[in-house]
């Protein structure tokens, strides 16, 4: 098996494993940090998105700690190595980005990025805690006025009572679930569904990162609770109207082909509700993961802002 | 009083069931912080069938999550299962329990006979409307097992319930419950949520009696 392992992670040799990892309580439960470069260097926190963790970041992160940062991500509660909650919401999630912040033990403050989920939160992260993030770097994580893409049309009746009994028929069986078990092709290719623009290299290694291996195959580390698409009754627009209040440097990259996992928010849209100054980027021919799709170009942009703002 | 518990997701819920009898139960629905009573409710002595009343999730007996994270859905989603286990059900919610209570009846619009909102703790919520996001914070020297759960009280009391959010779930009810009296509002308190919801002829203004006694005999 390990052997498998090492042929699949040979052929994304630029892909690297962090160099540290250690625990954090976040108020009863841990979540699982990682960090990439120099102890000593300037922190930089990720915030990955939803459904995915921090290994996700194995591309991108070690460009930006090769640049001279001390990259930390964490896995969100329920995904990766983190412990699974009972319960899960935005602000249970948003506590933990807090948290992890914390345990940084660094007195001033600090840029942060994060992608799609991840990069609203980082938003509302400036904002709740502005004394503690020096600058916000957003990959495809800007809302717009129609919300997700994949999110359900609440006027349709029939749709919305889909969605509605979908939800509850979920959590009547979520608590005997577990995540299908597969081979490592084989999870990997149903992760393609979800994420086509991506390789299928890079998603067979994310399979070695974020999946485990039981004896009956390999399972996503990710709560078998949880279900994909939003409920309830928050909505990311609600933010659009306090983005231009953050008063941090802000970089904001989106990818301009629309795909299933984006938020589907056009140049035109995020360039009017960006903050004043913001500086912003949108990529031709990139999906909603641009980090993974153009590493190199993103991250080069990503430590040119750093690099000015800080 | 016979206490059953239900394995629901990842908590252990405690159903009471304070009075047997025959037809179909009312379920109560207790307010934020509050537990099912151990009595049987002086406004609810005229209902026929049983009477049963859950403690969701981080409340009475029910079991305590680590960590917080709660919403009214995953409330609703503790509701439901007393549905998977008794069938077809009226619910009397108090507070955050009548708000729950709306939230349930509009995603199983089928399986809810009828809906009695009355007043009591967490009716509002954090109100209507997106505000300022804030970090909210609980003492662990406070979360020590014990009901109700800090994180339940602050988490509860600031999410946002929007009217359009509610209206949707009245609309549901509208359309696709056989009820033409569907849910009774007898509470004094009036939340922009429950005022959107009063905008649906299903939902009405009435005393808790008379409500008891349409749904009663459904």
């Amino acid at each position: 098996m390990s052997n498998e392992i090492d042929v699949i992670r040979s052929l994304l040799p630029q892909a690297r494993r962090p160099d540290r990892s250690r625990r954090v309580d976040v108020g009863g439960i841990e979540v699982s940090v990682v960090e990439w470069g120099d102890e000593m260097s300037q922190p930089l926190l990720l915030a990955h998105g939803g459904f995915d963790f921090a290994g996700t970041w194995d591309l991108f992160a070690p460009l930006l700690a090769d640049e001279g940062f001390r990259v930390v991500a964490w896995d969100q509660r329920g995904h990766g190595d983190s412990d699974m909650a009972a319960l899960y919401t935005w602000e249970a999630d948003m506590r933990d980005a807090a948290c992890v912040i914390e345990s940084l033990n660094t007195e001033k403050p600090i840029p942060v990025l994060g992608h799609s989920k991840g990069g609203g939160m980082m938003n509302q992260l400036a904002e709740v805690l502005p004394h503690r993030v020096s600058a916000v770097i957003n990959l495809d994580g800007i809302p717009n006025e129609r919300g997700f893409t994949n999110q359900v049309d609440r006027s349709d009746v029939n749709a919305l009572a889909s969605e509605l009994s979908g939800w509850l028929d979920h959590r009547r069986k979520a608590g005997q679930m577990s995540r299908r078990a597969d081979t490592i092709k084989g999870l990997a290719e149903r992760r393609k569904l979800m994420n086509p623009r991506l390789s299928t290299e890079w998603l067979q290694y994310l399979v070695t990162v974020g999946a485990r291996c039981d004896d009956d195959g390999w399972r996503w580390k990710i709560d078998p609770t949880l279900r994909f698409g939003p409920s309830g009754a928050w909505r990311p627009e609600w933010a659009i109207p306090r983005l231009r209040g953050l008063h941090v440097p802000y970089l904001g990259v989106i990818g301009t082909v629309k795909e299933e996992m984006g938020w589907g928010t056009t140049p035109e849209e995020a360039f009017q509700i960006l903050p004043e100054g913001a500086e912003f980027h949108a990529l031709a021919d990139t999906g909603h993961f641009v980090h993974i799709e153009r590493p190199d170009y993103v991250a080069e942009i990503a430590v040119e802002f750093l690099g000015r703002v800080l | 009083m016979t206490t059953t518990f239900l394995e629901h997701v990842r908590s252990r819920l405690a159903l009471h069931e304070l009075r047997d009898g025959t037809g179909h139960p009312l379920l109560i629905l207790h307010g934020l912080g509050e537990e099912s009573p151990q009595k049987i409710p002086k406004v609810v002595q005229g209902w026929r069938g049983p009477i049963c009343a859950l403690d969701f999730t981080g409340h009475g007996a029910s079991s305590v999550p680590v960590g917080g994270g709660y919403t009214c859905e995953a409330l609703m989603s503790d509701a439901d299962a007393v549905l998977a286990q008794l069938g077809p059900v009226t619910l009397l919610g108090y507070g955050l329990g009548g708000y729950v209570g709306l939230l349930l009846f509009g995603s199983r619009p089928t399986e809810v006979k009828g809906l009695v909102i009355m007043d009591g703790p967490g009716l509002d919520g954090g109100g209507g409307r997106p505000v300022s996001p804030k970090l909210l914070h609980v003492s662990s020297s406070s979360l020590d097992g014990s009901t109700p759960d800090p994180w339940a009280m602050a988490e509860l009391a600031s999410d946002i319930r929007p009217p359009s959010y509610a209206a949707d779930h009245a609309r549901q009810i509208q359309v696709l419950s056989e009820l033409d009296v569907a849910v009774c509002v007898a509470s004094l308190g009036r939340p922009e949520w429950l005022t959107a919801a009063l905008e649906s002829p299903v939902v009405v203004e009435s005393d808790v009696s008379t409500a008891l006694s349409t749904f009663t005999l459904l």
